[in-house]
């Protein structure tokens, strides 16, 4: 198992609010209940799921961005939650986060060359006479001109600046890298250029990421290995090959059927879900899916589905597969 | 990938474009704001006239000339002697450099006391903030003015030598000014803080100091700037307060309060205006500038104002 790079056994994130004088908790939102996964070396793990699924959480929990409610998060076999100060500085430089929104990340008072170098001379990595030349650098393989180093983000469209946060984290040669939904905020052509500079970078550097993404189709053509999320659990987990060919759980089977075909002739069957993701405050009983599950009985009510391996590496949580 | 770097070789044969800092782009939107241009050069003025003028005058402060006693404004004495004789331009040049020194070092001092204890506080939150946040509340629930007057009958009766007194007005003033301050700035913090450019500093593993004076604090200088601005006026206005009232700068020492309580009778207010009038225009047009100068650099440094 040398080659496990990140593993996640039973990870929550409850988030709690205190309501009224008294400070009386309120009933937890139970962003991420119990997530179990692990990451190789020189993996593309793809997080797919509706917005509030708990994607964002996981990515942001397994950096150690956020505390923990329970579970283990482990990097190279290390509890991240259990670093001293210092030990979290070295994974820092190791791990890494791209944002989804590239405008709120990145600091309106700060050069892009600055940006890009600071945390690399904070580090040790480069001195501070040869950051210039190290900056400069890592702007060129992320696909930025030389005379942007001096100019600051507002100056920037939303995918150059895209590139400048992926530059950021890239600069510090990390390992493995979480994409939180690195190109939602971008237009289709721009999208495409940032997912084929991913896949050049990753190919290049022997990078793992984590690719949280809402959109399919993007993850389809980056990742590996997917798991599909729905309100804080992962239902199904699989290879690229056999989540596509042969998808189990009925929420994987909507999401497939729900990706457009460029082909307007093509026919097929269209699973559509009703109603709306129900509130993680106040989930289901049993199986959480249930509520919207075109093939639900009273069992799925009753009891929560185990997730297990159904066949070799393709897990899922469903009683009737 | 090709024909990108194709469109970087094109872009790199072009001149370079080396974009102005965002102090020279915040000067350039300044600059079309007449009122703020006027006063700022305004401003200019009066510290030349404060801190150069005395250079130029023939006569020595202090020095009293009883051949020379109420005299108006006349050819010699432009703006006219005082009841010991004493040359009131000259005087008023001094006593501006005592007032805008005053001024602009209290302003610093609660600047940096304000800003540092805000940002501690809205960075490190719990006790810190709450110790901090209280005394802040305590100090800010007690009006400004008395506050001023029984520190400075507390100095008098203390007797503290008229050239000390200055430098613990300074304080004083910084003292009642920095509660404000520290608010503004730790709310600002807290905003920022939420931020994903400071998850992003949090995740490149930076250290807090960095994230505090690289990353947090220049963000709220906009702000500051405008506030440390308005700031330098409120200080005169207290000092010039006090000054009148002889709680603040005694005399011999000028400032422009203690110069207009010399015309603190009937008889010097009805039949010598030149005695209060000078002293009372400059702090009128100081303040004023003072005001419309922050107004403009709000708009200035406000994106959302840009036109």
């Amino acid at each position: 198992m040398s080659d496990t790079l990140i593993e996640v056994s039973n990870l929550k994130k409850y988030y709690t609010s205190s309501k009224g004088l008294f400070k009386k908790l309120s009933d937890p939102v139970k962003a991420v209940d119990g997530v179990s996964f692990t990451i190789k070396k020189g993996e593309v793990f793809g997080l797919v799921g509706e917005s509030g699924s708990g994607k964002s959480t996981i990515g942001k929990t397994i950096l150690r961005i956020q505390d923990k409610t329970g579970g283990e998060v482990k990097y190279k076999g290390q509890d991240i939650f259990n670093l001293s100060k210092k030990e979290l500085r070295h994974l820092r430089v190791q791990t890494q986060l791209v944002f989804q929104d590239p405008f709120s990340s990145l600091n309106p008072r700060i050069r892009v060359g600055d940006a890009i170098g600071e945390a690399v001379v904070e580090h040790g990595i480069v001195s501070k006479q040869e950051v210039r030349a190290h900056v400069l650098e890592v702007m060129e393989k992320c696909g930025l001109s030389p005379f942007h180093i001096d100019r600051y983000p507002h100056e920037f469209s939303g995918g150059q600046r895209q590139r400048i946060v992926i530059a950021r984290a890239m600069a510090l040669n990390p390992e493995f890298i979480v994409m939180d939904e690195p190109v939602a905020s971008l237009d289709v052509s721009i999208q495409a250029q940032i997912i084929n500079l991913f896949s050049d970078l990753q190919r290049e550097n022997g990078l793992s990421y984590l690719f949280i993404s809402h959109d399919i189709s993007v993850v389809e053509h980056l990742c590996t290995k997917i798991a599909i999320m729905y309100l804080g659990n992962i239902v199904e987990l699989a290879s690229k090959e056999d989540l596509f060919n042969q998808p189990l759980h009925p929420y994987t089977k909507a999401l497939l059927s729900a990706v457009p075909i460029p082909d307007p002739t093509a026919k097929r069957e269209r699973i559509l879900l009703k109603g709306d993701i129900p509130s993680p405050i106040n989930p289901p009983s049993g199986c959480k899916f249930r509520s919207r599950c075109p093939s639900a009985t009273n069992l799925c009510s009753e009891k929560i589905p185990e997730y297990r391996e159904v066949n070799k590496d393709h897990f899922v949580a469903c009683h009737y597969v | 990938m090709e024909t990108q770097s194709l469109l970087v070789k094109q872009q790199n044969s072009k001149t370079i474009v080396k974009s102005p800092s965002l102090w020279k782009q915040t000067y350039l939107r300044l600059k079309k704001n007449k009122m703020a241009m006027v006063s700022l050069f305004f401003l200019m003025f009066m510290f030349l006239l404060s801190f150069i003028g005395p250079y130029f005058s023939p006569y020595i402060l202090d020095r009293t000339d009883v051949a020379n006693m109420n005299q108006p404004p006349s050819a010699s004495h432009w703006l006219g002697t005082d009841n010991y004789g004493r040359d009131i331009l000259t005087r008023l040049m001094m006593a501006g450099q005592i007032s805008l020194t005053i001024g602009i070092a209290a302003m610093f001092l609660s600047i940096l006391i304000g800003s540092l204890l805000g940002a501690i506080s809205g960075f490190y939150r719990g006790i810190v903030d709450l110790v901090i946040m209280r005394l802040a509340d305590i100090l800010m629930s007690i009006p400004g003015l008395p506050l001023l007057l029984m520190m400075g009958a507390i100095l008098s009766e203390w007797k503290v030598p008229a050239e000390y007194r200055l430098y613990l007005i300074m304080i004083m003033l910084s003292f009642v000014g920095w509660p404000g301050l520290a608010r503004l700035v730790r709310g600002q913090i807290l905003s920022l803080k939420e931020q994903p450019f400071m998850q992003a500093t949090e995740v490149l593993g930076l250290s807090d100091r960095r994230k505090i004076f690289h990353h947090l604090i220049p963000n709220t200088v906009p702000i500051l700037l405008v506030v440390a601005t308005l700031n330098v006026a409120g200080s005169i206005l207290s000092e010039s307060a006090l000054s009148y009232l002889g709680l603040g700068v005694v005399p011999p020492t000028p400032s422009w309060g203690n110069m207009m309580d010399a015309a603190n009778n009937f008889m010097d207010f009805r039949k010598r205006p030149w005695l209060w009038i000078p002293p009372g225009t400059a702090i009128f047009l100081t303040v004023v500038s003072i005001n419309l100068l922050g107004d403009g650099l709000r708009d200035a440094l406000d994106p959302k104002l840009r036109r």
